[in-house]
């Protein structure tokens, strides 16, 4: 039996008065991919939000319930200390322009005001960019701006910008939706490559990615959880009713 | 050819009523429609025209007022020579003209009124910005800082006298200086809270417009807000907030009323930021009606042409610092 990282319990998230999220309970296995998936507006990325507290950033937004990482509850930690254990990929690929690709990948140690000796540094630049298959195609233009990569590799760069902090989970926001098919293949590669050493929960709008990376699949709609189970066991044999026509394509 | 023409008329809304024209005798409707062509090319012809000599009237504006302050400063450059920029002495009577306590005075007052209004011009750009973008009281303060810009500079003159003169008289006498409260220091104490909005109201517009997903990535890895602030935003904005600063700058440059007020009107070198002083802008306003000779009216007048010179020197500094600084 895999043990449980996150665990949400009764979760629910509003902005305003609007109810986005509708008590939530999930178990997340560690060193799993976990697809998230539903149609727009169903509350999949506000949830995947909430998991890092990140949701209560927009202004009027608030949540309820309990979010468990292990032993711990996140809703009721700092959220800076949530975000050191839970890292996020976003949508679009948001490298610092400012700053070189070296300083990119070290950027939340910058942030926080953790100073390291160089050797140190250089290490940690040189394992997260191998870990995202980054390391060999700008190792020798680490000085030069983020801003300067393809947009599949400022994809990368992010992730190992997350990869960094050696969080223990990574939440990714419709991480391929801005990237072309051969980008987005050699970042679902990654997720394989990842998931020995994080746990990953993945917001997408493409079933087939969904059915392509993940080991198991939550199915949102208008706010709650309507199934979560094994990925095959929900493509090929979903449980409930509406699951089924998401799947079938009746409405997306 | 022709179906092309249709088309174009028809569907412009200001011609709907001719298009009912379409249905009379093809050869009269088309050479009206060619005519009426023809007056739109002239038209727009005209129109372009007009915004050409308008754009060259403001050149020409600013060019003409630079030339007449060197005409009709060119007695006093004769007679004075390059050093009336470094002349100390200004006495009309004897007619030696040396404007450098002027330059000096122009440059401590807004200098000085520039760092003290920093802190609190990039202090409203970022609680408005960022902090507290909406709300009634972010909005009180926002529309309270852009009132400042229009309230008369007479009046912060008035309110100088009356109010800041005996606080700084006050301060004076505890810190051991000459007592007079007219100076340098409250000269820039007023200008500062006068130029403000300038950098306060540019820079939350810069904040504003940083786009929220660098926010985002930064909090995602554990930043705080003020690290955010430091590390993204600053960043990001600093082209836009160093442009504020120099439309604040220009501003205090050019104050004349207000200053005239409080600066105390001595054509002394101040020994101290606390001692009475004069800016270019406050003797030109001061002693433009008792220029009784023609060197002393040109004296005044070149005073005004190094004011604007300083001026354009500052600007097309700060637009290269700008652009250094979007390069990056």
């Amino acid at each position: 039996m895999e043990s449980t990282i996150v665990k949400s319990v009764d979760y629910n998230a509003y902005f305003g008065d609007n109810h986005v999220v509708k008590n939530v309970n999930i178990d997340i296995p560690r060193n799993n991919v976990i697809a998230v998936m539903g149609p727009s507006g169903c509350g999949k990325t506000t949830f995947l939000r909430g998991i890092n507290r990140m949701h209560e950033l927009i202004p009027g937004a608030t949540a309820k319930g309990k979010i468990m990482l292990n032993a711990e509850d996140v809703m009721e930690m700092h959220p800076i200390f949530v975000r050191l254990k839970i890292g996020m990929v976003f949508q679009r690929p948001n490298p610092f322009p400012n700053l070189s690709i070296y300083d990119n990948v070290i950027a939340g140690y910058k942030l926080n005001g953790i100073k390291l000796p160089k050797a140190e540094k250089d290490r940690i630049v040189e394992h997260s960019l191998t870990r995202v298959a980054l390391w060999k195609e700008v190792k020798d233009s680490l000085t030069k701006k983020g801003s300067f990569l393809s947009g599949g590799q400022q994809q990368r760069l992010c992730i190992a910008r997350a990869v960094a902090m050696e969080p223990e989970v990574l939440l990714f926001d419709e991480p391929t939706s801005a990237l072309d098919p051969i980008s987005t293949s050699t970042v679902e590669e990654l997720f394989h490559e990842l998931k020995k050493n994080y746990t990953l929960i993945i917001v997408t709008h493409n079933m087939q990615q969904a059915a392509r990376v993940s080991d198991k699949t939550a199915f949102f709609y208008m706010g709650e959880l309507v199934e979560y189970d094994e990925t095959k066991q929900m493509f090929t044999n979903p449980k409930d009713t509406r699951t089924q026509n998401y799947i079938t394509g009746r409405f997306s | 050819m022709k179906s092309s023409v249709d088309t174009n008329l028809a569907t412009r809304p200001s011609e709907s009523g001719r298009v009912v024209s379409l249905k009379t005798p093809d050869t009269v409707s088309s050479t009206k429609r060619i005519k009426r062509s023809f007056r739109q090319i002239r038209a727009e012809n005209v129109f372009r025209r007009t915004l050409i000599i308008v754009a060259l009237a403001m050149v020409a504006l600013v060019l003409g007022i630079m030339l007449t302050l060197i005409f009709q400063s060119t007695l006093s450059i004769k007679s004075s020579g390059l050093g009336y920029l470094w002349g100390k002495t200004w006495d009309p009577v004897r007619d030696i003209f040396g404007a450098y306590p002027f330059i000096l005075g122009t440059l401590l007052t807004s200098f000085l009124a520039l760092a003290i209004s920093i802190p609190f011009s990039f202090a409203v750009a970022v609680f408005l910005g960022e902090y507290y973008p909406q709300g009634w009281f972010p909005n009180l303060l926002k529309n309270t800082v852009e009132l400042i810009a229009a309230v008369p500079s007479v009046i912060y003159g008035f309110w100088g006298l009356a109010v800041l003169v005996p606080i700084v008289r006050s301060f004076e006498t505890k810190i051991g200086v000459e007592p007079v409260g007219l100076g340098i220091f409250t000269s820039a104490i007023i200008l500062a809270i006068m130029v403000i909005p300038y950098a306060a109201s540019l820079g939350r517009s810069m904040i504003h417009m940083v786009p929220s997903n660098l926010k985002e990535a930064a909090y995602s890895l554990g930043a705080t807000r003020w690290e955010v602030i430091r590390s993204v935003i600053f960043p990001y904005t600093k082209s836009g907030l160093f442009a504020g600063v120099l439309l604040s700058l220009g501003r205090a440059l050019g104050e004349t009323m207000a200053v005239t007020m409080v600066i105390g009107n001595t054509s002394l070198i101040p020994k101290s930021i606390f001692a009475p002083g004069n800016t270019m802008a406050s003797v030109i306003a001061n002693e433009f009606t008792e220029a009784d000779h023609p060197v002393y009216l040109s004296a005044l007048i070149e005073l005004g042409l190094v004011l604007f010179l300083v001026t354009v020197v500052i600007n097309m500094v700060g637009k290269r610092l700008v652009g250094k600084f979007t390069n990056e």
